[in-house]
């Protein structure tokens, strides 16, 4: 049985799922005082309704990180920056306290200049001076080379207990990202650290064995033990989770598909293409930082359910303000949710009322309530058509550099909407016409979230480069940086990284075939010296888990 | 992060394709260079934005070359995707998309000329050209500069524009007589219709970071205020990069980056330049962070404090020499143009050609029309030692009534003069043929 949790901003929401049926569901009010206690009240709920402690795995998607860093409950942080030449980033703007140390590596990794022993003792002053209780260090090209964020690790180790290197965040080139990665990482560490606490202890006491994992913005979940390592993986997870829901929910196809997640303020949109999410091209952004934090893109659109419904000058408008509740619901205002009711497309609570504000409204822009309310329906459906078709255009220029890819030209082409949500099911039809594609509504979309996470699987993604000049082959992601010979071929460099990424699988509890580990990138570089001199070679290879589900719930059995 | 000026970037490194394993065009060229603008963190910086390239048609390159046998069979995709890429960049800036663009495309172009039998100096198309009439045909004609930076001399952009007063060609390159392609000297100014805007600055080797501003700040920009062309584009070569494997210049990072803030570039293709490690990476950065108005200061070479690439003294003089004597064929541009057509219906250029890639020599004679009304019609005769001969007629794009009329006769005229392929160019409707015997 694997239980899962999704926090959100008000609800908590879990379900209790055993080879792909549903046994249990709960949804509850987050309680904003004690989120740990909201957690394992739910759990409990859980464990109580389904009669069984037989749990095999947890998985939960939180907001412990989230809102620490939203509302500024973070540690002070520390960072250490070796900026090398290039552009300069406002740096200083990125952490407590900003010391920057010289010397660099260059694009290849090899060491350009080394570090300053004295300068070195300078910062330590100035940081056990500083507030700062937490440690970032972050090298330009550290990925390629770590060298400079270990030895600088290592002179700082004794004074600090959280200290993050940029280089095991993530693989990906780009500076700044890297230093803003690390930056949140140290900041949320303690906090992250004192809720695995909690955790672990609750579940000794109960006597609950089941290995936690905790849920990604990429729709992955990694271990406790890495989470507290790398506690801004968990960031975000809240899209991911309803994303992972919806997924688990749909039709079992591969199609291209977009998928929509209607609430009362907004609609999430989101793609799956050959049955895998897309992702953000470089990774999240949070509180006004750019990460390199992998995540399943998603788009906000500031039309919901509950979306204020007004006349600008006799022009129509939805959104994006949220007055409250829809009239059918004791509201004030006219939504979106009213012009369904009095379609007769679903129910409401005070539907007399919610015909009369309609009715008033129409009558004040010269309108038959039946206008006002297909208009509406119609306007709203047009803005999330709008928004669909300006995502695919972005999504569809992404940048491409082989020449193959640009002549293959693969767009996203979405066959069908899966849409979630309260007004989903009403809005259907409308739906279908608007984009003209089928329109599914998946079940128990209710706790879709926390079914997204109790079945989301963990990944892995790992960016490989084999340098036969340098000898060395590097997994910033694993930590992995190892000597080979200059006769290490693409093939060899492919089989490593695949079964790398295997091992990562098995540690997290994955069979084989669940991993699926494939090559998603692989290039091999001639590197000549000089003019005609002799040749080497530079492998890149971008191998991960087959993003996606530990299994599909079963839509017939429950 | 915000850019000042709003920059298109077409990066496209075309990491599968090499004109051989170990040639230097070859996939790994721009793989540094990726690596070090991605690090930078350039995709996130406000106002810089990223494009793929298009594909340049057989009509896109038909309007700028005769191919031989043809476009179809001359040029593989790897030409027409780098030559797409500067059309893109045409498109971004003359569509308002953004403030500048730069094509990060490769193979380059610059060696390749009117007619083509194959690849010369790595180049089969010309990138620029091709971009360039695009845009004209596209936006309408306009007064361009183009400034190239690149090492060797042009003489493919040269040999395009050699009769065309709408596009002023200025080469910075090393001096002719000591590297590829041996051309460039002062005294070719073009023409009879354009004599004059063909400016060719060859400079010493060993010229450096003083050296190249020095004829920025006291030829070229004298010359573009005075020009007033509605677009500069820059040719942005980066062998005389003081570790290019192939040119014997002192160049550096912030030179390159400082030449283009003060030029002020609307769109800027890269060239040649085979440093792919130590200059690229850098020379790129600088350009990019230039173009953008972002502060280029900290760009530098791992190398660079070694400081051996101040240029020599007797170079600063030799480049002081050549600036005055390039100034003063500028200033005294329209006399010599009169003098030289004086009296003259038809001017003939005589050249031969070395494709160094491909092996051919060619042999060819230019014949210019001098027209009043016009820069009148152009006819090039060619054959190479491969057996292959050809006739191609130009009607520039603002032909008079006249030029035309005489350009489609010629055409006729030519089909019976025994060349395999005899081609037609009218730029000014837009029109490309070509007939075979
Ligand atoms: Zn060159
Ligand atoms: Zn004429």
């Amino acid at each position: 049985m694997i239980l899962g949790i999704d926090m959100g901003g008000t609800h908590i929401d879990g379900a209790a799922i055993e080879k792909g049926v549903l046994l249990a569901s709960v949804k509850h009010q987050v309680n904003r005082d004690d989120y740990f206690l909201s957690i394992w009240q739910c759990l409990e709920e859980l464990i109580y309704q389904t009669g069984r402690r037989d749990i095999t795995r947890i998985h939960l998607s939180t907001t412990i990180c989230t809102n620490a860093i939203v509302e500024g409950q973070v540690s002070e942080v520390g960072l250490v920056l070796q900026t090398g030449p290039g552009l300069k980033w406002p740096f200083e703007r990125m952490g407590d306290t900003v010391v920057y140390l010289s010397g660099s590596v260059d694009h290849r990794g090899k060491v350009v200049r080394d570090l300053d022993m004295e300068e070195l003792r300078r910062a330590r002053g100035r940081l056990l001076a500083s507030q700062a209780g937490a440690l970032s260090v972050v090298c330009k090209f550290s990925t390629r080379n770590p060298v400079f964020e270990q030895r600088i690790r290592d002179y700082f180790e004794d004074s600090y207990d959280d200290i993050t290197m940029g280089h095991t965040l993530s693989g990906k080139l780009n500076f700044p990202r890297r230093v803003q990665t690390a930056y949140l990482n140290a900041a949320v560490s303690r906090t992250f650290r004192l809720f695995a606490g909690h955790m672990r202890e609750a579940l000794e006491r109960e006597g609950i064995r089941a290995p936690v994992f905790v849920l990604k913005a990429d729709g992955g979940t990694i271990d406790f033990t890495s989470a507290l390592r790398k506690p801004v993986e968990t960031i975000l997870s809240g899209p991911a989770a309803s994303f992972m829901g919806m997924h688990a929910l749909s039709e079992a196809d591969r199609s291209d598909r977009v998928l929509l997640d209607i609430g009362g303020t907004t609609t999430d949109l989101f793609f799956l293409v050959d049955g895998v999410p897309v992702f953000e091209p470089l990774g999240i952004e949070i509180d006004g930082r750019k990460t390199l934090v992998r995540a399943i893109f998603s788009q906000s659109v500031g039309i919901g359910g509950d979306s204020r419904v007004f006349f600008d000058n006799g022009k129509l408008q939805i959104g994006p303000r949220r007055l409250g509740f829809a009239v059918a619901f004791g509201g004030d205002a006219v939504t979106p949710t009213d012009a369904l009711v009095y379609l007769n497309k679903m129910e409401g609570k005070y539907p007399g009322k919610s015909r009369r504000a309609l009715e008033a409204l129409a009558s004040e822009n010269d309108l038959s309530a039946g206008q006002l309310a297909d208009l509406i329906v119609t306007r709203m459906c047009g803005r999330i058509r709008e928004e669909i078709d300006r995502i695919l255009q972005r999504l569809n220029a992404s940048p491409v550099y082989t020449i193959e890819e640009l002549l293959r030209d693969r767009m996203i082409r979405p066959r069908a909407v899966e849409v979630i949500g309260g007004p989903a099911k009403a809005l259907a039809g409308y739906l279908e016409k608007a984009l003209s594609m089928p329109v599914f509504c998946p079940a128990h979309h209710a706790i879709a979230n926390a079914i997204g996470a109790a079945l989301a699987k963990p990944t892995v993604e790992v960016h490989m480069i084999a340098d036969t000049e340098r000898k060395t082959v590097s997994i910033p992601e694993l930590g992995i940086y190892q000597p080979i010979d200059r006769q290490y071929t693409q093939k060899r460099a492919e089989q490593f990284a695949l079964s790398e990424v295997r091992k990562a699988g098995a540690s997290l509890g994955l069979t084989e075939a669940q991993t699926e580990p494939e090559i998603v990138e692989s290039s091999c570089f001639n590197m000549v010296q000089g003019y005609g001199g002799g040749m080497e070679k530079n492998i890149r290879v971008k191998a991960q888990i087959r993003p996606g589900l530990l299994y599909k719930l079963e839509r017939d059995e429950v | 992060m915000k850019a000042a000026n709003r920059l298109g970037l077409i990066l496209f490194p075309a990491f599968d394709w090499a004109i051989s394993p170990t040639h230097p065009e070859r996939e790994e060229r721009l793989l540094y260079t990726q690596d070090q603008l991605l690090e930078e963190g350039i995709e996130d910086i406000e106002g810089v934005e990223f494009f793929n390239p298009g594909i340049a048609s057989d009509r896109d390159i038909n309007r700028v070359h005769f191919c031989y046998p043809g476009a179809e069979s001359l040029v593989t995709e790897s030409h027409r995707i780098a030559a797409g890429g500067v059309m893109r960049a045409f498109d971004a800036v003359l569509s308002g998309e953004t403030d500048k663009s730069f094509a990060l495309v490769r193979p380059p172009g610059h060696h390749a000329q009117r007619v083509v039998y194959g690849d010369r100096g790595f180049c089969i198309v010309n990138i620029e050209a091709v971009g360039l009439e695009y845009a004209r045909q596209k936006y309408g004609d306009m007064r361009v500069a183009i400034v190239d930076t690149d090492c060797h001399h042009g003489d493919g952009t040269e040999d395009i524009y050699w009769n065309d007063p709408d596009t002023l060609y200025i080469s910075f390159h090393q001096d002719g007589r000591t590297l590829y392609p041996g051309t460039g000297p002062v005294e070719d100014l073009g023409g009879p219709g354009a004599y004059g805007y063909n400016v060719n600055i060859p400079l010493p080797p060993h010229t450096g970071d003083a050296g190249f501003l020095y004829v920025l700040e006291n030829v070229v920009m004298p010359i573009l205020d005075e020009y007033k062309p509605a677009l500069i584009i820059n040719s942005a070569g980066q062998d005389n990069h003081y570790t290019d494997p192939l040119t014997n210049m002192n160049f550096s990072a912030q030179g390159y980056a400082a030449l283009n803030e003060r030029l002020n570039p609307d769109i800027a293709v890269l060239e040649g330049g085979y440093s792919i490690q130590g200059a690229l990476p850098y020379v790129n950065t600088g350009i990019v962070l230039a173009m953008a108005g972002l502060d280029y200061s900290g760009v530098c070479e791992p190398d660079y404090h070694l400081g051996k690439w101040t240029q020599p003294e007797q170079v600063t003089r030799q480049v002081q020499q050549i600036a005055r004597h390039v100034i003063a064929l500028w200033q005294s541009r329209e006399e010599l143009s009169a003098r030289v057509i004086a009296g003259l219906e038809t001017v003939t250029r005589r050249r031969r050609v070395y494709y160094d890639t491909a092996g051919i020599m060619e042999y060819q004679v230019q014949e210019f029309n001098v027209c009043h009304a016009c820069p009148g019609i152009s006819t090039v005769r060619s054959k190479n030692d491969r057996g292959a001969s050809m006739i191609g007629v130009t009607i520039p794009r603002n032909a008079c009534h006249a030029c035309r009329e005489e350009g489609y006769r010629r055409f006729e005229v030519m089909k019976g003069q025994g060349a395999k392929k005899i081609y037609l160019q009218d730029r000014s409707q837009d029109e490309y043929f070509v007939s075979s015997s």
